[in-house]
Parts: structure tokens; C-alpha cells; sequence
């Protein structure tokens, strides 16, 4: 296929003979030999399947090559092997959803309505094969499908599980996915639609994760914790029959339209080859092994890995950790950066200011997606009738290379100025036609398009009338708009190249450290006088690493390290500037001082919730798990001559004041048990919890914890253990689960396994311009694409002041931090103009509407003037404020109100 | 009680009244999303005349007064 001639209209999977299972959608609908493999493919190009192309295999068909309209297709294309020289590998290979077939779990394998929950997702999805309505597997081919009325889900299948296959560990995202299509099943189906979710522990300790639990309660998801053994047919109809025990004890049966089975993820086998192949390390469970103190980097020296590779995890997690990689992977390369690039050379602007208007216009047949339906003749003659309209000319693809070339000629040819093309969208063409205005020497923004295929031919294509009128009326539109263009400069404004990192703890330095590498300078802001946050207080990692002794080679490296200089002791006092271009004053123990800086970080952190429940700060033994490692650090003898050890979870989260989960208390709990245990192995040990949030490999430690025989109790919020004071000790009285009895135990040391806060840190916030959201986190530009970067564009995120997180999280995310601040710092200047708001000064009134409704504070009010003024730098061009705007002062270039007006004018004007 | 009024009611007994619509479409949802429908080729009456927009914020009451004042019978913002 020559990606470069297929203009994806489609034609050549219309005439292809072939029909293959779509393996996209999960193999529940067919595709063709020749195909788009999924629709949002970048770039949208049809590709061959050599596996089941009739042409490939058999030397005979080839109807896809006789029918492209753009000679597009080469069968004699082959596979090339490319060497390239690279510095550093970044493996990002995913995962593979765990196949319930192979060993016949719940009968997925013959039973319909078992299904697999990505095989739900495309049936869910609107490019699905059921275009989205909530369809049962056995009605697919039902021209009335009644839908599911009863739809369960069944967690844990292929993860947390040594029995039916050897994947202990916990896959981390099925209880959220699981919860998210019990929601979206909801809104998806016609009728009221019962889902039950059967589950062992749900694990939503993600960001907001908890607040979406919750939620689905609300909206009246069952949630029924019980391991589902199997499931069987029910006689005479398609329904599904599960057999439980309720929490009272009772069994239960009861029947569903269909079961989704929660899949795990695992490694595929050709990533575990690649592994061998590349001499990587995997652990147990063929994920990269790796240490917490270095989560992308491999066991080979400038392999580095991120995504599902390294462990189970979520998008963000995914997202942060890719850009984690980049940031590895550059450093070691800094020193080479930019010596392989070329600089592209530029033609000089042709000022068009004292010219008459000459629009020139291209209408383009697309062979015969628009040729097919409109009649493009017919559009061309009008469009030369119109006002300014020299020149106009057909074209059968106007975005060939060879009518680019042309279209560079006629442009000086013919003196256009203002250039119209009829043809595709703007979304996918607009940037190479305004390549070609600026190879023709004229500025890119003298230009529009007439979207007559995808708004146009396409959709009208069995009315060729109305689509050649409507063609005409785009045209007209486009026209009307293209004589009232003008050039829009674009500039470049210097970037300083520094950081500021607000924050001494792991994520800051680390963070810090990245941008030190990499070649630019760091000012690493810390409040308190030494370096290390609550990291200090913590024994170890769940893998059992000392992060004692890495914190002290972070601090030595930081300190050595020439680019960063470290202030103690110091705030910030006040923020002037935007991305680029940041001016700081910040406050230290001797006066005010000011930094500039073209990034910063904020890294300042989470605290310890200090609990006013159970005893805390009254009785000597209580403690929470920071005491409990300052205990284990120091080799206190408490811990070696206690008798029993108990643990409460969820002290501070997942309560109203803290609707979240802490993410990390479950594991340091089990961790400091297994500890305990270690160094005392007569000591009973009691763990109170809610739910064990033990994701991803750290299930690990919860198995081995109840090996060694640690016992777990299970509490419901409205019935939390009860503990009184008994000399020494402290009696802890709590209800059985199991026995549905009050026991009480007396216990030496009683751990708290508390929240983490926020530091609500209002004033910081305000100062970079940035959310916060509900508790007091820094909310981020975008949960899933964007989790390290804000809407106000040169500050990021990371560490605790975004999330609770462990270190290993932390790390990655301080890394990808660095990698989006560097985004910015090896930029030669920041481009601002083009499509942005500019306040007329005459016009305006300083009413501060614009100001109030800017998404992204670009806005400020100059109050000597007392107008508004817009920030280049920072605007997006939304255009907000114009329509905020009572007096017509904001506008938005390229778009302003009388090129709008001109388009509404001439879109019924024939 | 029902209103009487004797404009375009009283053309549309005699043909099918076929509304024209302007439609103000944000770049990066609405418009991406019309460009989609054509390449499924979902198939709709061609009523619309679509005038992109950097996003829906920038339509104000101006632009949907001066679209009834160009004859448009309906407006539709879509963001």
C-alpha cells in the first residue's frame, strides 16, 4: 500500500472479495482482506492483509488494485529490513488479555453469553459491531434484539489466581473497568438493566477511583463479594445460572442474561521472546524486573520499559511512566541532542497588504468521492461567478504532491492572494495546504477549506442534487470568509532556560536530578531546612528495599550536583511571567529573593493524617505505620516481645472528611506484618480492613501474609473496631464476618494505617494558576492523557501533591514531570500568535467579562490602560471571551466576527 | 389557545417545509465528529450549512441572531 497516494475512501474493502474475523472487535464481526485496522488509526491509510489477501496468497483477484482510484495499491511491496543506529530502546510492548478458553474457565468456550470484558468494550463501542446498543451474543443476527436484563460481572478471572493458571498477582485495572461498564451498561441499555458485580476485594485506589465506587452503589449496582466457582447453562433458554453465598451464609442461585468475566492482563509470548532476546530480566511473573528506586530502567544498561511491561497498571500510570522513559532514555543521550536534526529553510513572506483581493480556488473531485456524487463541474463554473474569484481549477486530488507543486506555481502564476480549497477536512489537511501557501511565499493563514466530501458528498451521496447545492453554498462560505483573511504573524518568544522545583522530597529531587542531566539548570526549592520529606520516616519498599540508604545517595547526588542550587528554609512569595518565561520571588531566612525560570515542578508533597480515633496520642501502643517504621528502624524491643500486633486500615480514607483511598496503607501494613513476623515469629498478628488493596505484584505479600498465618478481620464502615484502654495494652473489640460474633483481643501494638492529606495548599495553586481539586490535590490537565501537566501550560505536577502514591510511582511520575518540563526547556523560543484572542484597547471597557470566562487565564487586566490585555503565550484561541464580550473588543484572529458574519451572511445567499 | 400566525406556516401546506440550518461547529469535537460521519457514511438530510469554530464558547447571541437575520430557520451549536 503507498500510504502516501491512499486517500481512504474505501473503495478497495468495498470491492474486496475477502470477509476475515476482525480481530479489533474480538472476532465478533467480519472485516475485509483489505482494511483500516482500527478507525482511529493515525494515519487513516488502508492496509493489506498478506495473511488472507486472495491476490498475495493466490496470485489471482486484485480487484482492490482495479478499482483504487488513486493507484494506490503495490502487491510487489515487501518486507524490509531497516538497521538504525539508536542511543537508548524504550520497549512498550503491552499486554495481552487473559484467554479464559485455554483452560475452560465458566465455560466461556461454549456457553454464548460468556463473555470476555474487552469483548463488552466493543460491544459498547460506537465503531463496535453493534454500533453501540447493548446487544446479547445470541441475538447478534436478531433483527429485534430484546437486550440483557440481568447482566453479572465475575472479577479475578485469570489474575490473583495459582489454581486455574499462575497469575498471582492482582491485573490492578478490572474492578475500575469492571465498575465503568456496570455504569456505562446502565446509560447503554433501554430498559432498567440489574448488574451485579461478584468480587473478593474491590480495588478503586486510583485518583477519584473511590468517589466512582461509591457512585455505582448509588446508582444501584450490586456489589456481592463472593468467588463465583462455576457457571452453568440454564435448561431450555440462553440464561446463565450462579451459585453463591451471600454474606449471611445463605446460598443463592440466580440467573443472568450474560456473564462478563474481568480478564486479567498478562505478558504476551512474543514480549517474553523479545525479552530473551534483548537479555532482559523479567520476574516470576514475566514482568520487567526492576527496582522501585528505578521503575523504567531494565536489567540492560539503555533498555528502558514503561506501560503494562513493567507491572499492571492503569492509562495514567501508563502515560506517566512512557514519559518516564523519554526522560531516561534523553539523559544519557544530552549531549548529542539536536547534532542529527536539520533545520527546515524558510521562504521569504510576500506582503499582500496593498494587493487587490484574488481568491483562487481548487475543487477537488477525490476521485470519486466527491466526483461521484457532486457535480464538481458545476461547483467550478460558480465558483468562478463569485466576487474576487480569479481563478479557479479542478482538480482529481488536490493534496497529490504533484498538484502541490502545481498549485506553488499558479499561486505567483496567477497573483492569488487568498487561497480556497474545496475537497477534505481542515481537521486532516488544512496544515499541508498551508505548507504549500508557505512554500508559494504566502503567509499560511490566506487560506480555508470547503469540507464538501466528509460534510458533503459523503453523507448526501444519494442526493446529488442537494449535494452539489450544498457544495456551491460551502464554496460561496469558504469564499466570503477568504476575502476578509489577513496574514497573522506568528513570533517567538525566548525561553529561559531553567527550573524551579517546588518540593525537596523524592518526586523533587528526582525530578530535580532529570533536569540536572539533561543539561539545565535547577533551583530546588525546599521549606523545611533539610532535604528528604516524609521519605526520611519510611523503612522500607514493598520489594523490601532500604529506602533509607537511597535517600542518602539522592541527597549526596543532589547536593554534588553543580546544576542545582538548593534553598532551605524558603516559600514562594509571589509568581509573575507564564511558560517560558516565569519570574519567582521566593522567601528564605535571609530576605526575599527572585528566580527566573522556564519551567517549574510542584513536588511539595502530601502529610500524614493525624487520627483522633482509636486511642491515638492516648495510649502508648498506638501508633501509626511512620511510628511503627521508626520502631522497626531503631530495632525497638517492643517488637521482638510482643505477644499480638493489630492493624487497622482505612483510618482517615475512604470516610466522608477523606472520600479516597491512601493507595499505599494496605501494602505497608502487610509489609510491616511480614516484618514483624520475621523478626518475631511467635507474634499473632490481626489485620482490620475493608478491602486489601494489594495491586499489581504487591499481591504477593498479601499470599505470604497469610501463609505466615496473619489473620485477616474484615470491618464495614459502620461497625469499626472498638478499642479501649487495658494497662499496657489496649483491648480491640470487633465483629467476625465469618462467625457473625463480637470477638476482643488484647493487643501490645496497635498500628494505624492512616490516611495521607493534602496540605490544601490554596496559595501555591493560585500563584501558578492551577486547580486543586476537592482534597486538596493538584488537579492535572487531564486525569488519563495528560497526568503531570496543568491547562496553564510550563507547570507540571508530581509526587504526593498529586495523588497518595508509593515511590516507585512517585519516581516515575518525577520523571515524567522532568520529561513534559523539558518539552519546553529544549525549545529554542516558544511560538505565540496564529489563532489567539486580541482585545481591541479602543473598544474595550474593562467590564472583565473576557477575564472571568478564560479557561487558561491568559487574560489580564492592565489596570494603568484599564482595559484588558490577552497573553499570547497563553491563549489557545477558544475564542470565550469573545462571545463574552458586550462590546465586540475581543477577537479571535482568523476567526473574528466579521468572517463569521460574512459566512452566515453567504450560507443562504444564492 | 392555539397562535395564528400566517408567514412561512402557510407555504409549508403547500411544499414540504424544508428548514435551513446553520451550525456552528466547535473544531475539535463537533466538526471532528460531522467528519466522522462521513467517513462511516452515515447518511443525513442537507439541511445543515457547518461554519467551524475554534470551540462553542466563541458563539454569541450575535452570531445567532445575525444567522436568523441571513434566513437560517434553526441554529445549532454543537461543542
Amino acid at each position: 500500500m503507498d500510504v502516501d497516494k491512499c486517500i481512504a475512501c474505501g473503495t478497495c474493502a468495498d470491492k474486496c472479495p475477502q470477509k476475515v474475523d476482525d480481530e479489533y472487535n474480538e472476532r465478533l464481526q467480519k472485516r475485509k482482506a483489505i482494511y483500516v485496522p482500527y478507525p482511529q488509526t493515525v494515519p487513516l491509510k488502508y492496509a493489506i492483509d498478506p495473511e488472507h489477501c486472495i491476490f498475495i496468497k493466490k496470485g489471482k483477484c486484485g480487484a482492490c488494485e482495479k478499482f483504487c482510484p488513486s493507484g494506490a495499491i503495490n502487491f510487489k511491496d515487501m518486507e524490509k529490513e531497516i538497521t538504525l543506529k539508536v542511543g537508548s530502546i524504550i520497549l512498550a510492548p503491552g499486554f495481552k488479555s487473559f484467554d479464559p478458553s485455554q483452560h475452560d474457565t465458566y465455560g466461556y468456550a461454549n456457553l454464548a453469553n460468556v463473555i470476555t470484558a474487552i469483548e463488552f468494550e466493543r460491544i459498547l463501542s460506537a465503531t463496535g459491531p453493534c454500533m453501540g446498543h447493548l446487544v446479547l451474543p445470541t441475538e447478534f443476527n436478531k433483527p429485534h434484539p430484546t437486550g440483557p436484563k440481568k447482566i453479572a460481572w465475575l472479577q479475578c478471572v485469570g489474575s490473583r489466581d495459582m489454581n486455574r493458571c499462575d497469575n498471582g498477582y492482582c491485573s490492578s485495572i478490572c474492578c475500575m473497568y469492571a465498575v465503568k461498564q456496570s455504569l456505562m451498561a446502565k446509560d447503554h441499555s433501554a430498559t432498567p438493566l440489574d448488574c451485579a458485580i461478584f468480587y473478593m476485594d474491590i480495588r478503586t485506589q486510583g485518583k477519584d477511583f473511590d468517589r466512582y465506587y461509591e457512585n455505582a452503589k448509588k446508582k444501584g449496582v450490586r456489589f456481592i463479594r463472593s468467588r463465583i466457582h462455576s457457571i452453568a447453562p440454564v435448561v431450555g433458554t440462553d440464561g446463565l445460572l450462579l451459585r453463591y453465598v451471600e454474606e449471611k451464609g445463605a446460598s443463592v442461585e440466580e440467573s443472568f442474561d450474560m456473564v462478563i468475566l474481568s480478564t486479567g492482563i498478562e505478558m504476551h509470548p512474543d514480549t517474553i521472546t523479545l525479552s530473551k532476546r534483548l537479555g532482559i530480566d523479567l520476574d516470576h511473573y514475566h514482568f520487567v524486573q526492576s527496582d522501585s528506586f528505578h521503575p523504567v530502567a531494565t536489567s540492560v544498561p539503555g533498555i528502558y520499559a514503561c506501560g503494562a511491561f513493567t507491572g499492571p497498571k492503569d492509562i495514567p500510570q501508563s502515560v506517566m511512566e512512557a514519559s518516564a522513559a523519554a526522560c531516561s532514555a534523553t539523559e544519557r543521550l544530552a549531549e548529542v541532542r539536536d547534532t542529527q536534526t536539520k533545520k527546515i529553510e524558510t521562504i521569504p513572506e510576500r506582503d499582500v497588504s496593498r494587493e487587490p483581493i484574488r481568491v483562487g480556488v481548487f475543487v477537488c473531485n477525490c476521485g470519486i468521492n466527491i466526483g461521484g456524487v457532486v457535480n464538481v463541474k458545476e461547483v467550478v463554473k460558480y465558483a468562478m461567478s463569485l466576487p474576487n474569484v480569479v481563478y479557479v481549477e479542478e482538480n482529481l486530488f488536490t493534496c497529490s504532491q504533484d498538484t502541490q507543486d502545481k498549485m506553488t506555481e499558479l499561486i505567483n502564476e496567477k497573483g492569488l492572494n487568498r487561497v480556497v480549497v474545496a475537497a477534505c477536512t481542515p481537521r486532516t489537511h488544512e496544515v499541508l495546504f498551508q505548507e504549500t501557501l508557505i512554500n508559494a511565499g504566502l503567509n499560511k493563514y490566506l487560506f480555508e477549506m470547503a469540507n464538501i466530501r466528509n460534510h458533503d458528498s459523503w453523507v448526501h451521496a444519494n442526493d446529488p442534487d442537494a449535494a452539489t447545492k450544498k457544495a456551491k453554498d460551502l464554496v460561496r462560505m469558504a469564499v466570503a470568509k477568504a476575502c476578509l483573511l489577513s496574514p497573522l504573524q506568528e513570533m517567538g518568544l525566548p525561553v529561559t532556560k531553567s527550573a524551579l522545583v517546588i518540593g525537596g522530597g523524592i518526586a523533587g529531587m528526582t525530578a530535580a536530578l532529570s533536569l540536572a542531566r539533561q543539561g539545565y539548570p535547577v533551583h530546588l526549592l525546599e521549606k523545611a531546612e533539610s532535604l528528604g520529606g516524609h521519605a526520611k520516616r519510611l523503612y522500607q519498599t514493598f520489594k523490601g528495599e532500604s529506602i533509607a540508604s537511597f535517600l542518602e545517595d539522592l541527597i549526596r547526588e543532589v547536593k554534588i550536583e553543580d546544576r542545582i542550587t538548593v534553598h532551605m528554609n524558603t516559600t514562594i512569595a509571589h509568581v509573575d511571567g507564564f511558560i517560558g518565561n516565569f519570574n519567582t520571588e521566593i522567601e528564605t531566612t535571609s530576605g526575599k529573593k527572585r528566580i527566573e525560570h522556564g519551567v517549574a515542578i510542584l513536588a511539595c508533597g502530601a502529610k500524614e493524617y493525624q487520627p483522633k480515633e482509636y486511642l491515638y496520642g492516648e495510649h502508648a501502643s498506638v501508633m501509626t505505620n511512620l511510628d511503627l517504621d521508626d520502631l522497626l528502624k531503631i530495632e525497638d524491643p517492643r517488637i521482638k516481645q510482643a505477644h499480638n500486633v493489630a492493624f487497622i486500615q482505612c483510618v482517615g480514607s475512604r470516610d466522608e472528611t477523606h472520600p479516597y483511598c491512601s493507595k499505599v496503607c494496605c501494602t505497608h501494613s502487610i509489609k510491616n506484618a511480614l516484618e514483624i513476623k520475621k523478626r518475631n515469629p511467635e507474634a499473632n498478628i490481626h489485620i482490620f480492613y475493608r478491602d486489601i488493596r494489594t495491586y499489581g505484584v504487591r499481591e504477593d505479600l498479601y499470599r505470604e501474609a497469610r501463609k505466615q498465618g496473619i489473620l485477616f478481620f474484615r470491618y464495614e464502615p459502620n461497625e469499626k473496631p472498638i478499642v479501649r484502654h487495658d494497662g499496657d495494652s489496649v483491648q480491640i473489640a470487633f465483629k467476625d464476618h465469618v462467625l457473625d460474633r463480637t470477638l476482643s483481643i488484647h493487643v501490645d501494638i496497635l498500628c494505624l494505617a492512616t490516611a495521607i492529606v493534602s496540605y490544601h495548599d490554596q496559595g501555591l495553586a493560585q500563584s501558578f494558576k492551577v486547580p486543586l481539586d476537592s482534597d486538596g490535590w493538584f488537579l492535572e490537565a487531564h486525569q488519563k492523557l495528560r497526568p503531570v501537566d496543568f491547562a496553564n501550560d510550563g507547570v507540571f505536577v508530581c509526587g504526593m501533591a498529586h495523588y497518595p502514591k508509593p515511590i516507585e510511582e512517585s519516581i516515575a511520575q518525577a520523571q515524567a514531570a522532568a520529561s513534559r518540563a523539558l518539552t519546553v526547556l529544549t525549545m529554542d523560543s516558544i511560538k505565540v500568535g496564529g489563532v489567539t484572542a486580541h482585545i481591541e484597547s479602543d473598544l474595550c471597557s474593562g467590564c472583565l467579562a473576557c477575564l472571568n470566562v478564560c479557561p487558561f487565564k491568559a487574560i489580564t487586566f492592565n489596570h494603568r490602560k484599564g482595559v484588558a490585555e490577552v497573553n499570547q503565550a497563553l491563549c489557545k484561541g477558544c475564542g470565550a471571551c469573545i462571545a463574552a464580550c458586550p462590546s465586540e473588543a475581543a477577537v479571535l484572529m482568523g476567526f473574528n466576527n466579521k468572517q463569521l458574519y460574512a459566512q452566515i451572511k453567504a450560507a443562504f445567499a444564492a | 389557545m392555539p397562535l395564528n400566525f400566517k408567514n412561512r406556516d402557510d407555504d409549508m401546506e403547500k411544499e414540504i417545509f424544508e428548514p435551513r440550518i446553520i451550525a456552528f461547529m466547535c473544531n475539535w469535537c463537533t466538526y471532528g465528529a460531522a467528519d466522522l460521519a462521513g467517513v462511516n457514511r452515515m447518511q443525513y438530510p442537507p439541511n445543515i450549512r457547518p461554519i467551524r469554530v475554534m470551540c462553542s464558547a466563541t458563539v454569541s447571541p450575535h452570531h445567532i441572531l445575525r444567522g436568523f437575520q441571513s434566513g437560517a430557520d434553526g441554529i445549532l451549536v454543537g461543542g
